[in-house]
């Protein structure tokens, strides 16, 4: 699984979702034509219900174009099998979810740890895999925790670190900040924004939230599944000059 | 091995609700265990029992012999053909001879059967060598304790007996109690008598005469010839095991139901958790699980429950099962009506067999059980469960 470097990371081709309705078909997405390169900081911004998760659901190879073409990492998304669907996932995408979506039952490390048990990541490799991830965050001293006992910006952050630990190509991130107050939003952009600089990793954002569009570096407005505006912007200032 | 050590780490996670789940899985599968130990232990000691005092290692009988038919014993006697009294003499095999008779006590005449015995004889655990040495004048007799009960003979007691001999002649005589033996046999025991062989030939007008021929265990049997017929183990247990089946079915119907119960418990655990679950299961897609590594995922993690439960059951049970079978259960009084006394203790057997193929069976029912609902899995998008929908 490797991306030819002359080819763009994301690109699709007159994409189009569309739901059967009990009258005609709803249209989530509308001829979407639109091309990532690798290290963006972009976000799909609109209202609710204009199709930013179906966009991120066919680009993350979870769901299926009814039309058109969505290549990722050269790879034809409407022609991949569950197993290799499943299998780009588990090498190449991470998520980050409106909720965390931690497994209870499982210690900060193991949530951590788990796509790592999926990729099949030898034990040592995985230990420091995940401690540089929780590094990352800054939760190295939670490992042991249990979800249950995080407040709602820590699980966040553990979500993050889950997402990035297998040092993933692409990280899509579906309204993060919506459960989260300002200062937790800020804090966890702000993460976003480093493992971006530092490694590198494309992250593509769904959201309507004003905290996290003035990060992006580029927004592309949805409305009614069609783009509507894709707009380039600087860095915010202030975040430009960040350091840790 | 992935999927193993998730589900363990699932399965321990659920804490109170799991040990609960196991508990009761455990319950019902030791109960398993140790109502079909006791059945297994019942009929062990049953055919002991009958097998050393009554059956040996099989019978010869006379052609006419039936022992449900009473009206059967003037006919079914005769001198031993060759073969037979070859292995008598051997000592491979003894000589019964069967008469029907009355006992008068007091004024009544309850009727009995006379077995006349070998004294000397060692292919059954009868103590016929009381028989040996006759004090008295009268011949004298041996009966068992259920016997003595009902009669209300005790050793000493001398006590009049009547019959027919082989011309249809009644005549009487006195007999004495030489000895009353205690047996968990009734057929030997209840209206039965023993008397030496010789003196119940000359009695009956049947000298050299038997009715049956038993056979001692570790004995060869023979080809039967002439008048005789030979009855093998399998035969003479028959009774014995369809009884035995009867009561065993009887309890596999309770055992079924725990069975039931737990399977239940697991069914509804799995049904509930697919649904509580089912962000989770959309999380797991998104991290690059397949849907079978899904399906899988929840089928360890049910059948698990088994794994743990034998486990747990193995450490709380054995210590326990193995006391019973060493000291055994006292045995209540209403089981001797069944016909088959079991003795005063009941000693389970647990047979590796029966240890072994319980756990494969709860294993794989549960198994079973924890996979139907997976089959859910499979129709799920990753996209309606990270909804939160099932589709
Ligand atoms: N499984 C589905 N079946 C039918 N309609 C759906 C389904 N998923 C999404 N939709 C519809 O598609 C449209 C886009 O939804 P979505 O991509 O979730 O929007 P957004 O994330 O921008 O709020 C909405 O009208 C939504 O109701
Ligand atoms: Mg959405």
């Amino acid at each position: 699984m490797t991306t030819p470097s002359e080819s763009p990371l994301i690109r699709t081709r007159d994409l189009v979702k569309a739901y059967p309705m009990e009258q005609g078909r709803l249209v989530a997405l509308n001829r979407v034509n639109l091309t990532f390169e690798k290290g963006e900081f972009a976000g799909l911004v609109g209202p609710s219900g204009s199709g930013k998760t179906t966009l991120l659901n066919i680009v993350g190879s979870l769901d299926q174009p009814t039309e058109g073409s969505a290549e990722v990492l050269g790879h034809r998304i409407e022609t991949l099998s569950h197993a290799e669907a499943a299998e780009l996932r588990s090498r190449h995408i991470g998520f980050i979810f409106q909720t965390h979506n931690l497994f209870p039952v499982y210690t900060v490390f193991e949530n951590v740890e788990f796509p790592l048990l999926v990729l099949g990541m030898p034990a040592a490799l995985r230990t420091q895999a995940v401690r540089d991830a929780l590094d990352w965050v800054k939760l190295g001293d939670r490992a042991n925790s249990k979800p249950a006992q995080l407040s709602g910006g820590q699980s966040q952050r553990v979500a993050i670190a889950r997402a990035i630990v297998k040092r993933p190509a692409l990280v899509l991130a579906d309204e993060p900040t919506a459960n989260l107050d300002a200062e937790n939003s800020r804090r966890i952009l702000e993460t976003m924004v480093q493992l971006n600089r530092d490694l590198q990793t494309t992250f593509l954002f769904a959201t309507h939230d004003d905290k996290v569009i003035r990060h992006l570096r580029r927004t592309i407005r949805l409305n009614d599944g069609s783009v509507v505006a894709d707009t380039s912007t600087e860095p915010t200032p202030q975040l430009a000059g960040y350091r840790p | 091995m992935l999927t193993l050590k998730l589900a363990v780490r699932n399965l321990l996670g659920g804490g109170m609700k799991t040990w609960l789940r196991v508990g009761v899985l455990s319950l019902s599968f030791i109960t398993i265990i140790a109502m079909q130990g006791l059945y297994q232990g019942m009929y062990g000691q049953a055919t002991e029992a009958s097998v050393s005092t009554e059956l040996g290692g099989g019978q010869y009988w006379h052609l006419r012999y039936d022992p449900l038919d009473l009206l059967s014993l003037p006919d079914a006697h005769q001198t031993l053909p060759e073969g037979l009294s070859g292995l008598v003499a051997s000592g491979a095999a003894t000589p019964i001879l069967v008469v029907q008779g009355f006992l008068y006590t007091g004024g009544d005449l309850q009727p009995i059967l006379m077995k006349g015995i070998d004294p000397a004889q060692r292919v059954l655990s009868i103590p016929s060598s009381a028989l040996a040495d006759a004090a008295g004048s009268s011949p004298p007799v041996l009966i068992g304790s259920r016997m003595a009960r009902d009669s209300g003979l005790r050793v000493g007691d001398t006590v009049t007996i009547r019959w027919r001999d082989a011309r249809g002649t009644f005549d009487a005589t006195e007999v004495q109690v030489a000895h009353i033996m205690s047996t968990t046999v009734m057929t030997v025991d209840s209206g039965q008598m023993w008397l030496p062989l010789a003196a119940l030939q000359k009695m009956a007008r049947m000298e050299g005469e038997a009715t049956l021929v038993v056979l001692a265990r570790d004995a060869r049997p023979i080809a039967a010839s002439g008048e005789w017929l030979h009855k093998d183990l399998d035969f003479l247990l028959s009774d014995l095991n369809a009884m035995v089946r009867t009561k065993m079915i009887g309890g596999s119907v309770a055992y079924l139901i725990l069975l039931f119960l737990a399977m239940l418990a697991i069914l509804d655990t799995q049904i509930l958790s697919i649904f509580h679950r089912r962000k989770e299961i959309g999380t797991l897609m998104a991290l690059g699980v397949t849907r079978g590594g899904v399906i899988r995922l929840f089928t360890v993690e049910g059948a698990l429950n088994a794994v743990l439960a034998a486990v747990a059951g193995a450490v709380y049970a054995t210590p326990l099962l193995f006391l019973l079978a060493r000291a055994g259960i006292p045995m209540p009084a209403a089981i001797e009506s069944s016909g088959y006394s079991l003795g005063e203790r009941l000693y389970p057997t647990y047979s590796a067999a029966l240890v072994f193929g319980t756990t494969v069976l709860v294993l794989v029912v549960t198994t079973v059980v924890s996979y139907m609902p997976t089959r859910r899995i499979a129709r799920l998008k990753s996209t309606d469960a990270l909804r939160g929908r099932l589709t």
